[in-house]
């Protein structure tokens, strides 16, 4: 290849060379826990199938599918990574993955597609939330200590603007290009930017 | 990887033809001078000016003093709009049909103009124009029927671009210029009211550009759509046709257009146009029967794949494509890695948050409009390079369709 090319090496061969994917067929796999995020009217749709062992309380294998541009499919290829990475991870350590280490790994992205790592952390989240639900640990589910969801259309959550603010986001439009949110309905657009004025303050 | 770069993004820009860099280079080099200057150095620049303003002129069949020179379509067309609009003053409008009244000046366009135009009009909205975006209809063209119902009174511009794009639909512009004709002939007024203006900057080169045939009153072209250099334009405007300078300065382009004058981008410009003209027809048909060759094994030989747009009525080198389930940008990354050159329509690929405002307007599914890939041919196009395309894409779109959980 040449020198032009838009991502970071690291991404690129994530892209061209994607882990973990599902190639069989989904019920072959037997995942015990399954999440999906995304909708294909803002062109990204990721989807997680996680095997968990339950006493371990880790993930022991992990297939995904993604629909979405090479920073989608490299991120979440290389969450797949980080997650099966040293025999799995335990499920507390991969709660505690933020979109911010899956970027760190990836060697950083294009500012306007940061949204496509959020979205990867998103998933395993669901995926394990799943994973809760189906083993009868209620009590455990994520949604439960996330904080919540700002936008409805695209599921994003309080804590991804609290995130973002962190990382130096001043208005709704920086929020926005981060995450999309306010883009499908536009209903809470101006009650996002209130919350960003209170926050900010 | 090929070894040979396949370009099929003729529409985003092309090459500079060798025979138009020779024509230019004097002019970056000893023929330097202002054409402002009164001295032979300045003459020099100012002859080589006047005689491209002479051919460009004759390609479109008008006079000389009808062709401003710009810095691109994109000034072009903010001059045409924002030009004539503001000679405008906004005044009350009787209307003798018992409708609504309205003291606005209307402008018509349509939803798949390029973002010169939708975002010159939107502009022109905010400061107090009444603004009419046509629909077209689902293979991209605008019918002379819906202008028609959207004229008002109070309309002075309609502005209608004579191919799109991103799905190369040609617009039926004769048609609407001969209605828009005929309502001014009609009228009663003795200034002429209604102005029509189309942005051909896909068509340069491609098509007629006799400004007679098409009955326009302002038309944009921009030279490196058709092998010229990037930073030259064309806008023809109508003798008649008053227009507001939106560059001020010292007098150039008959006062229309302020700013030293880009002399080698314009002697290109004419010299690119006339070649373009000498052999517009021999390489129209040719790009046609390239483009129904490709499109025709795309779509016999890739599953689940429609062609965007019309598929006769559209620019001889233009196809767009959406594949089911798959992004653009993965696909454009893909092929660009095999050394092939296109372009998308996909959110992703475009940088913003909205996928393509064209395609959208056709009800593209989203399964299928964010896998949407324009591939366009131009004058080094061969039959090999094409089948090439199609072997990898076949791949590409099968490999990122097992990656997809869209069914």
């Amino acid at each position: 290849m040449n020198q032009n090319w838009i991502y970071s090496e690291t991404v690129k061969d994530h892209f061209f060379n994607p882990r973990n994917f599902l190639k069989e067929d989904e019920v072959s796999f037997r995942a015990n826990g399954i999440g999906e995020v995304g909708s294909p009217a803002c062109g990204d749709v990721m989807k997680m199938w996680i095997k968990i062992d339950r006493k371990k309380d880790q993930i022991v294998d992990l297939k995904w599918k993604t629909f979405g541009c090479a920073s989608a499919i490299g991120s979440t290829s290389m969450l797949s990574e980080m997650i099966l990475e040293n025999g799995g991870m335990k499920i507390e350590d991969a709660l505690k993955i933020t979109p911010a280490d899956i970027l760190k790994r990836l060697g950083g992205l294009p500012k306007n597609k940061i949204h496509c790592s959020v979205l990867g952390d998103k998933v395993l989240q669901a995926a394990i939330d799943d994973y809760f639900r189906k083993s009868k640990q209620v009590g455990r589910i994520v949604g439960g200590i996330k904080p919540k969801i700002i936008c409805e259309c695209l599921g994003v959550s309080e804590r991804e603007l609290d995130l973002a603010l962190a990382a130096g986001d001043q208005t709704f439009e920086d929020f926005q290009r981060r995450t999309k949110a306010g883009s499908g309905c536009g209903k809470c657009v101006e009650k996002i930017q209130k919350m960003i004025a209170k926050k900010l303050k | 990887m090929n070894p040979e770069p396949i370009y099929l993004d003729h529409a985003a820009t092309t090459p500079l033809a060798p025979e138009v860099l020779k024509a230019m280079l004097p002019f970056l080099q000893e023929e330097f001078g202002n054409a402002g200057s009164i001295h032979s150095k300045g003459q020099s620049a100012k002859n080589a000016i006047e005689k491209a303003r002479r051919d460009v002129a004759e390609i479109l069949w008008c006079e000389p003093e009808e062709i401003i020179f710009t810095s691109g379509g994109t000034e072009s067309n903010n001059l045409a709009l924002h030009g004539v609009l503001e000679t405008l003053s906004p005044r009350p409008v009787l209307r003798n049909n018992g409708k609504r009244r309205s003291k606005n000046t209307h402008l018509i366009i349509s939803e798949i103009e390029h973002p010169a135009i939708l975002h010159a009009a939107e502009n022109l909205k905010r400061n107090g124009i009444e603004l009419t975006k046509i629909s077209a209809n689902k293979n991209g063209i605008i019918s002379v029927e819906d202008v028609g119902k959207a004229i008002q009174p109070n309309t002075k511009l309609i502005s209608l671009m004579l191919a799109n794009n991103e799905i190369g639909t040609i617009q039926p512009i004769r048609e609407i210029g001969k209605m828009i004709q005929k309502i001014n002939q009609e009228s009663k007024t003795k200034n002429q009211e209604l102005f029509f203006h189309t942005d051909a900057v896909q068509a340069g080169g491609i098509l007629n550009l006799d400004t007679r045939h098409l009955k326009v009153d302002l038309l944009s072209l921009s030279a490196h759509k058709f092998y010229g250099s990037k930073g030259t334009g064309i806008l023809f405007v109508k003798k008649g046709v008053r227009l507001s300078p939106q560059i001020l300065g010292g007098g150039q382009e008959h006062g229309l257009r302020a700013g030293t004058e880009n002399v080698a981008g314009i002697v290109g410009c004419a010299k690119a146009l006339k070649l373009a003209e000498n052999s517009r027809k021999k390489e129209f048909t040719k790009l046609e029967k390239l483009r129904d060759y490709f499109v025709e094994k795309i779509l016999a030989e890739i599953p689940r794949v429609r062609l965007n747009g019309d598929s006769k009525n559209r620019l001889p080198g233009n196809t767009n494509f959406s594949f089911f389930g798959i992004e653009g940008e993965s696909i454009l990354l893909r092929l660009d890695f095999e050394g092939i050159a296109a372009s998308s329509g996909s959110a992703c690929a475009s940088g913003s948050l909205e996928p393509s405002h064209v395609l959208a307007a056709l009800k593209i599914p989203h399964k299928w409009l964010h896998g949407s890939v324009r591939f366009t041919l131009g004058k080094s196009t061969t039959r090999e390079n094409l089948d090439f395309t199609i072997r990898k894409l076949k791949k590409i779109v099968s490999d990122l369709r097992t990656l997809s959980p869209l069914e």
